[in-house]
């Protein structure tokens, strides 16, 4: 999320104070309508790859818009699995434009050709997210699979001559594309469209290539400079633990999960944020009596997360703050403790922490929907090195 | 164009109010900008104006002490400028 301002007076308490305790409803809600994916990436925090036989229907997807036009959900941030392979997308995204639930989706490009970019052009309150990992074919491929680059730029290809407008193009910064990050800027602003970087969370299979794929410490360093100068590029709000390197980044600094945010999966689970897909946290399902209202406003999960947290290890840092202990489900699935530092505290507590966890304790994301088939081909990040220094240390 | 406590506004009718605890969200569906009115009192006045000759006098309508109505007016001024309301 980002707001464009908080307008004054101020208040008793702050908004983020007021963020803590939870909002009526979701501000951010991610809704990821399918497993399928045509691709098969090595980080994707969803794991995706087959259609689950009991995603939510058609009929479902409605209710679920009706749910969310009572509730104000102003905008739905669609995503999957590739949400563009359901039959039933085009009509969904109808559906729920016409019921005041604005979309934004996340597409890899699969099926943006120059009709559906022409489609999009006709429709409004549709923001379209085209992600790559790399400026290049070469290091994207790498991370999203061979061609993924090729199809990524044709889509918005087909945006821009289309006459969209504005789209975003979409990157999870690594540690092989942070050195690319202007010419990620070069290649957003030739089309006339928004840059948009967001962090790499150890979330589905990325648990497996996050030790490989995270930024170095210099890294981190380098992306808050690159992105404090530039307050036009988008983060989702997605690095706030790097606020402590200095002023903070603009938006909301503070873990949203189950506060602000959510996540609803294909088959009707809601989590408390897109990047705990796993049974600890998750909240209700929409199928369920009540529906996803109750769900957002009744489940335990997110009413403790909307208490007071305690800082734990970091309450003696004078840094907590301004990263707020960072991001619960990078500390989650790497096996680190919620009240401590975030795994990339630019401190370096994390890394010390890290350093004293097992990587078979690790808690594991679940089975997935990741293509077998696929799985044995993918590359494969077998942190062996990691291993034997965490051994020796 | 600059906002003006004796001119007439009204809540612009592509911008929603979805009340919260500390105020309400304000969601613009035109140019999708997300604002926050961080008081009640603040929601009171945007839902004033439209029934109001002018700004000042909504904001008295809705018992804004005077130490207050700088911050107030600057608060409108913000939503002026982000379209969430509209000279009329």
């Amino acid at each position: 999320m980002r707001a464009d301002q908080a307008a004054m007076p101020q208040p008793a308490v702050t908004l983020t104070e007021q963020f803590k305790s939870g909002l009526a409803a979701p501000i951010c809600l991610t809704w990821e309508l399918t497993y399928a994916c045509n691709l098969q990436c090595v980080h994707c925090l969803s794991a995706s790859g087959r259609r689950d036989p009991r995603e939510l229907t058609t009929q479902e997807c409605m209710r679920v818009v009706d749910e969310l036009e009572r509730m104000q959900v102003f905008y739905a941030n669609i995503g999957g699995g590739e949400p563009t392979l359901r039959p039933d997308f085009w009509d969904l995204l109808d559906y729920s434009v016409a019921h005041h639930v604005g979309i934004k989706f996340s597409t890899n490009g699969v099926r943006l050709d120059r009709r559906a970019a022409q489609r999009l052009a006709r429709t409004d309150y549709v923001d379209v997210q085209i992600s790559v990992d790399g400026a290049t074919a070469e290091v994207n491929d790498a991370v999203r699979g061979a061609g993924s680059f090729a199809m990524a730029r044709q889509a918005m290809e087909a945006l821009a001559e289309a006459g969209f407008g504005e789209f975003k193009i979409s990157i999870v910064v690594t540690r092989h594309n942070v050195s690319q990050l202007d010419r990620f800027k070069q290649m957003a602003d030739a089309y006339g469209a928004r840059l948009r970087v967001t962090r790499l969370r150890p979330s589905g299979r990325a648990a497996d290539s996050w030790d490989d794929l995270h930024p170095t410490a210099a890294q981190q360093r380098m992306l808050y400079d690159w992105l404090s100068g530039r307050p036009d590029v988008l983060t989702g709000d997605s690095f706030f633990h790097l606020s402590a390197l200095g002023a903070p980044l603009p938006g909301l600094n503070l873990c949203g999960a189950g506060r602000v945010v959510c996540l609803i999966d294909p088959v009707g689970d809601v989590y408390a944020c897109p990047f705990v897909l796993h049974e600890e946290f998750r909240a209700g399902n929409v199928r369920e009596p009540g529906g996803f209202p109750r769900v957002w406003r009744e489940s335990e999960l997110l009413l403790r997360l909307r208490e007071p947290a305690a800082a734990g290890a970091c309450a003696s840092c004078g840094l907590f703050d301004a990263c707020q202990g960072g991001c619960m489900a990078a500390k989650f699935f790497t096996g680190l403790p919620l009240d401590g530092p975030d795994p990339e505290c630019v401190l370096g507590h994390g890394e010390r922490e890290l350093a004293k966890v097992c990587l078979p304790d690790r808690p594991r994301p679940g089975p997935g929907h990741s293509r077998r088939e696929a799985g044995r081909a993918a590359p494969v990040f077998v942190p062996l090195g990691q291993m034997t220094v965490r051994a020796a240390t | 164009m600059a906002f003006d406590l004796h001119r007439a506004y009204r809540l612009n009718p592509a911008a929603t109010l979805r009340p919260e605890p500390f105020g309400a969200l304000v969601y613009h569906f035109g140019n999708r900008r997300l604002s926050f009115l961080k008081t009640r009192q603040l929601v009171t006045v945007v839902r004033l104006l439209e029934s109001h000759d002018s700004a000042a006098s909504a904001l008295d309508a809705a018992g804004v002490p005077v130490q207050q109505r700088a911050s107030y007016a600057a608060a409108l001024a913000a939503l002026a400028d982000s379209e969430v309301i509209d000279a009329r």
